[in-house]
């Protein structure tokens, strides 16, 4: 009941993604009667043609003739409106999907992080790609084969009703049964489905192993163990699959000698009938078509009935994405270019209300300060800086930059007012050109190549086969990610944002290089309110303030020095790094 | 697909059965026509009701027969399908394995996996589609002009001139369409590239405000896929209204000529309705043949690129030797270089180096360096592309690979954990081991403390890439992995970065003493991890940049000094 309810409001959403073309639809339809109409009328000018020839002597020619030009007629038009309908639908269809897409990806701007980093990615992209696609072939079968199905259905029920209401009566009660027939296997084929996704899903998760691992699986000489493995999984799949396809495919056959039955039921009692004379020979030639032309679109439409309901599912997936909560929305007020002085005020924060992360966290930075973040992991360093960015809103207290809560600004100029640097390094598939103008799209070839050059980046692009205008793949592709982590830094150095946020952006660097890119860093940072989070303490000791974190809360805060001399938290960290180093 | 084929042979039986319960099947369709003739020249014309019964209940026994048919047809193309997906499947695994990690990468893995899983799947749906019904449209076609050519020959001429001008009208539009199909999923990949890349790379964007650009492209993106789309489902909605066309044109023909044969006494009313209903059976038919010669032509495609992975020959031999490290030092590497495939650049070039058992190694260098590959060179994950690399003596390419990898305890930088349990995991370097020397070796690597707190132990259920453990827990279980099997050379590719220096300290404490035995090779970034080891080599740029102690490289090595104050700045080191 439920399930009905969800579905009938999935149904009027997808209806309403259909109204803008409405006049398309409508044409189709029209289309649609028309084509069927017309075609409908084939077997009764065959027919009554036939009648026209009965036997040697007695074969009226010009009748015969005068019937045949109206039949092309009626077939050209026919097939004129089936072409239209076509395009018709086409361009409906595609014209819907280009729609429910652009759609759900424009929630990926407005959609809370929160959101997206709690679902997979992988799961998120199907809904817009594959759950999309279904649905499109759902409509198309839709539009293309339920209106002609419902027209043709109608119009031979009749034509048939008005040749001979008993015949027609038989043929009505003894189609339905194939309707039964169908939805009695699919009812039975649906849990076998279940079961193949299923063998489906864990062989594809082995192979996905298997593969991505295959070289610790080669050094520890262990093939034959996952080869077992997989062998058993690809027994249990094969087994599932032969049950899903041989039992989902019993429908046509199934269907089929339905309607052979009342194929034949018909070809008895209409001969009957032409035999008592209340029906002729062309008669029954009529009755024999219009009979296989009335079940075949209940064929269809059982098989269209299985594409709706997964269309259906689809689409509610699809809506299920589009209808999220978005971020909530904001005041117009854009924030100015930044000074950069940021305030955390009593700022309590949590990702799931059951674990509390931050309470009453406090730090105030002053205009061009370098403020470093350490702590062990889970201390709450990244969910500052998500924060600070306002990828999420704080649950108490606020957060200021010179002073204006980053509330009461537009998201936008606020991210824009940060430069940001992250551990894990995104670049888009295109060009390296395109990835450094990221940020700032009208930057000149020189302003370019001087931010690739400080942040080291120079020469190995220069190396690349086609320099700045080497395509890379989807997230760097060949690039080491020490390089990846470089062209991060260049396109940073590009923009020249007032503040800077840094999350482990030389993890990946090695020493020396870091220490080359360091300068330039510390150009960048000249007179930029910076957030340093990092590892290595080493790299940080010049920071105006350290913000020694622990479970969320700020445990120390002072300088290099201050911070060692008062030989607690941070004291104890930088101790036992640098007696690694001594004892090793 | 020809080298595909030989899978298909185990089912030969089957995939013969199955199309010929099919033509059997499409047989009794096609005497359905004659027999409702009979019915009309034998039962009405001659007025026998008798014969009209019982050409009825002939009908209905031919409906019954043909179901029968159709049901043993679909059983055995469904066993077949899914018997050669399966063969097939398990047939490139093995090749796959086969595969040396330079062809694996060179195919690169998502490729791989695509093969295994969508490609075969397609492959499985061609198959089935194939065997059902791709001699029984052709036969039905074919069959219906027979027929018509036994029902009455000159009638039939008509059945012959309209075979070949569906077929053309088939080939026009497919010419048009299946390289669209091409274009199409070209333009997709597109739109799913922009999909993807938004929503990893959603922190960027939005850091960059960038939202409403990438909204921009992917509109733009969008709209040539929808275009495209518009355009070829226009093109190959001409297929059906041509064909219905065609047909009818036809069947106003025949019936003409039908008149004229009736006139003359050539043929009967009964006989004219029968070529008629042939004429409409052809129909049905071509509708159904052009949408399975579209699947027929993807699932070709998928073929092929199955086909071109099982035809890749594997580029690395197994040798026949064992590993005897009393012939020789446990590692040696003369002059070697290796270069990836694709790269024209050396990863590393002529390296030269010496490790007995009992001593251990320092790989240090900057990123890209390339410690890893030189790493990678002694198990034999990679062939050196020049000079040579001995193990025990021995060329590792006379070595049997199997036994070359069983002396070699590798831990890699990514901590690789698979799902099963824990002690699937910790035994994959050794099946037989006991819980014993599990135990052991996990104490070694630091981890025996966690996994004893875990409820079910050993048992203790991994997810996929270990997701279940954290980044430090997951590299001391590779560590204790790969001393399972008590290796003669241990290998720690960068495998301690996740730790904390209280911890990565009781780990090299704990290896100088159970592993003292072996040969180790240790790669780091940072001096801290390899400078109290026997020998350090420096890598700069896949070169030698200096080989020695840590005392001799400080002064002698000035890549090595740099990398070492980057870590300890001389006044902190001094202090």
């Amino acid at each position: 009941m439920k399930r009905r309810k969800t579905d009938m409001k999935t149904v009027r959403q997808v209806l309403s993604l259909v109204r803008p073309h409405s006049g398309l639809v409508g044409l189709s339809l029209l289309m649609a009667v028309g084509q069927a109409g017309l075609q409908l009328t084939v077997p009764r000018f065959t027919g009554r043609a036939v009648d026209l020839i009965v036997r040697q002597g007695s074969v009226d020619f010009e009748g015969v003739a005068r019937l045949l030009v109206i039949l092309c007629l009626v077939s050209a038009g026919a097939a004129l409106f089936q072409y239209l309908m076509g395009v018709c639908n086409a361009r409906t269809v595609n014209r819907v999907v280009r729609d429910l897409r652009t759609a759900a990806f424009r929630r990926f701007a407005d959609l809370p992080l929160s959101y997206l980093d709690s679902h997979p990615s992988g799961e998120t992209v199907s809904r817009v790609m594959t759950d999309v696609d279904t649905l499109a072939d759902g409509l198309l079968l839709g539009f293309s084969q339920l209106f002609t199905g419902v027209v043709t259905i109608l119009g031979t029920l009749f034509f048939m009703f008005r040749a001979n209401a008993s015949i027609a009566l038989i043929v009505v009660l003894i189609t339905p049964l194939s309707l039964f027939v169908a939805a009695f296997i699919a009812s039975r084929t649906h849990h076998l489905f279940e079961a193949q996704s299923k063998a489906r899903a864990v062989q594809t998760a082995l192979v996905d192993e298997m593969l991505t691992g295959q070289k610790v699986i080669g050094a520890f000489g262990d093939e034959d163990t996952f080869l077992r493995r997989f062998d058993d999984s690809n027994e249990a799949l094969r087994d599932a699959s032969r049950k899903a396809i041989f039992y989902s495919s019993l429908t046509n056959p199934a269907t089929r000698f339905v309607n052979a039955l009342v194929y034949a039921g018909v070809g008895v009692f209409g001969a009957l009938r032409v035999l008592k004379g209340e029906l002729t020979v062309g008669g029954l030639h009529a009755f024999l078509a219009y009979a296989s032309q009335y079940t075949k679109p209940f064929n269809e439409i059982s098989g269209v009935v299985t594409e709706l309901e997964n269309a259906l599912v689809c689409a509610e997936r699809v809506f299920r994405l589009i209808g999220e909560e978005p971020e909530p929305c904001e005041k117009p007020a854009v924030l100015p270019q930044a000074a950069g002085a940021v305030g955390v005020n009593s700022v309590s924060f949590s990702y799931v209300p059951e674990k509390p992360l931050m309470n009453g966290l406090t730090v105030s930075a002053q205009p061009g300060q370098r403020v470093a973040i350490v702590g062990p992991t889970g201390c709450g360093k990244t969910t500052l800086i998500n924060l600070l960015m306002r990828f999420y809103d704080v649950n108490a207290g606020s957060i200021t930059v010179d002073g204006t809560d980053i509330r009461d600004v537009t998201r936008h100029s606020l991210r824009r007012s940060y430069g940001m640097v992250l551990q894990d390094t995104w670049l888009r598939a295109g060009t390296i050109r395109e990835n450094l103008l990221f940020g700032r799209a009208d930057a000149t070839e020189e302003e370019m190549i001087r931010a690739a050059r400080a942040a080291h980046a120079d020469s190995f692009i220069r190396r690349l086969p086609q320099g700045y205008d080497t395509v890379i793949g989807e997230d760097g592709g060949a690039l080491s990610q020490g390089q990846k982590q470089l062209l991060c830094i260049a396109r940073v150095m590009l923009c020249l944002p007032p503040m800077l946020i840094l999350d482990e952006a030389t993890s990946s660097i090695d020493t020396r290089t870091e220490m080359k890119i360091q300068s330039a860093f510390a150009r960048l940072m000249e007179g930029r309110t910076t957030f340093i989070v990092a590892h290595r303490l080493s790299t940080i000791r010049g920071a105006d303030c350290i913000l020694v974190m622990r479970d969320g809360q700020v445990v120390e805060q002072g300088t290099h020095e201050e911070l060692l001399a008062r030989k607690g938290f941070y004291a104890q960290l930088y101790q036992s790094q640098y007696q690694q180093a001594q004892s090793a | 697909m020809k080298k595909l084929l030989k899978y298909l042979k185990k089912y030969r039986r089957d995939c013969v059965t199955a199309p010929l319960f099919k033509l059997f099947e499409a047989v009794l369709e096609l005497l359905v026509p004659i027999l409702v003739a009979r019915m009309i020249d034998a039962g009405i014309r001659g007025e026998q009701p008798g014969v009209v019964t019982q050409t009825g209940l002939l009908l209905c026994a031919l409906a019954l027969m043909g179901f029968a048919a159709a049901l043993s047809a679909q059983y055995f193309a469904a066993r077949a399908a899914t018997g050669f997906a399966c063969d097939v499947k398990a047939a490139l695994i093995r090749r796959i394995e086969a595969l040396s990690f330079r062809q694996t990468d060179e195919i690169s893995v998502p490729t791989l996996i695509t093969r295994m899983t969508s490609d075969v799947n397609q492959l499985q749906t061609g198959v089935n589609l194939t065997l059902r019904l791709l001699l029984r449209s052709p036969f039905v076609v074919f069959g219906a002009m027979i027929m018509a050519f036994v029902v009455d020959a000159r009638a039939a001429l008509l059945f012959a001139a309209l075979i070949p001008l569906l077929g053309l009208c088939v080939y026009l539009v497919m010419r048009r369409t299946l390289p669209g199909y091409r274009d199409i999923q070209r333009a997709q990949d597109r739109v799913l590239g922009d999909t993807r890349e938004n929503l990893s790379g959603v922190r960027v964007i939005r850091a960059f405000g960038r939202e409403e650009a990438e909204r921009e492209r992917f509109k733009r993106d969008h709209q040539i896929l929808t275009a495209l789309q518009v355009k070829i489902q226009t093109y190959s909605s001409l297929l059906n209204p041509l064909t219905l066309l065609l047909v009818n044109l036809t069947t106003a023909a025949l019936i003409y000529v039908g008149a004229v044969r009736v006139e003359a006494g050539g043929l009967t009313q009964g006989e004219v309705m029968a070529l008629v209903s042939y004429m409409s059976q052809i129909l049905v038919e071509l509708l159904k043949l052009a949408n399975l010669l579209v699947t027929i032509s993807k699932a070709l495609a998928c073929a092929d690129r199955v086909a071109e992975v099982m035809e890749t020959a594997p580029d690395m031999v197994s040798g026949t030797e064992k590993p005897d490290f009393s012939q020789g030092p446990a590692v040696e590497l003369r002059n070697v270089s290796l270069s990836y495939a694709g790269h024209g650049k050396e990863a590393v070039r002529g390296i030269s180096l010496t490790l007995s058992k009992g001593e251990s190694l320092g790989i240090i260098g900057g990123t890209g360096a390339g410690k890893s590959t030189l790493a990678a060179i002694i198990p034999r994950l990679y062939d050196v592309t020049a000079g040579e690399a001995l193990v025990g003596g021995r060329d590792v390419r006379e070595l049997d690979l199997r036994a070359l990898r069983a002396c070699v305890g590798y831990v890699p930088q990514k901590a690789k954990l698979f799902s099963g349990t824990l002690r699937d995991n910790l035994l994959m370097g050794d099946r037989g081991a006991s819980d014993e020397s599990v135990w052991q070796a996990l104490r070694t690597a630091q981890a025996a403390e966690f996994v004893e707190k875990l409820p079910q132990g050993l048992d203790s259920p991994v997810q996929q890439g270990g997701s279940n453990f954290s980044g430090g827990q997951r590299q001391r279980l590779t560590i204790a992995r790969a001393l399972v099997r008590k290796p003669d050379i241990l290998i720690l590719d960068d495998s301690a970065s996740a730790l904390d220096a209280q911890t990565d300290r009781l780990l090299s404490d704990a290896l100088k003493k159970d592993a003292r035995d072996a040969a180790l090779v240790v790669i780091s970034q940072r001096a801290s991890s390899v400078m109290g080891l026997d020998h350090i080599l420096v890598l700069e740029d896949g070169a030698l940049a200096g080989y020695g102690r840590h005392e001799e490289l400080l002064s002698s090595c000035p890549v090595y000094r740099e990398t070492y104050e980057a870590q300890f700045p001389p006044q902190e080191a001094t202090a």
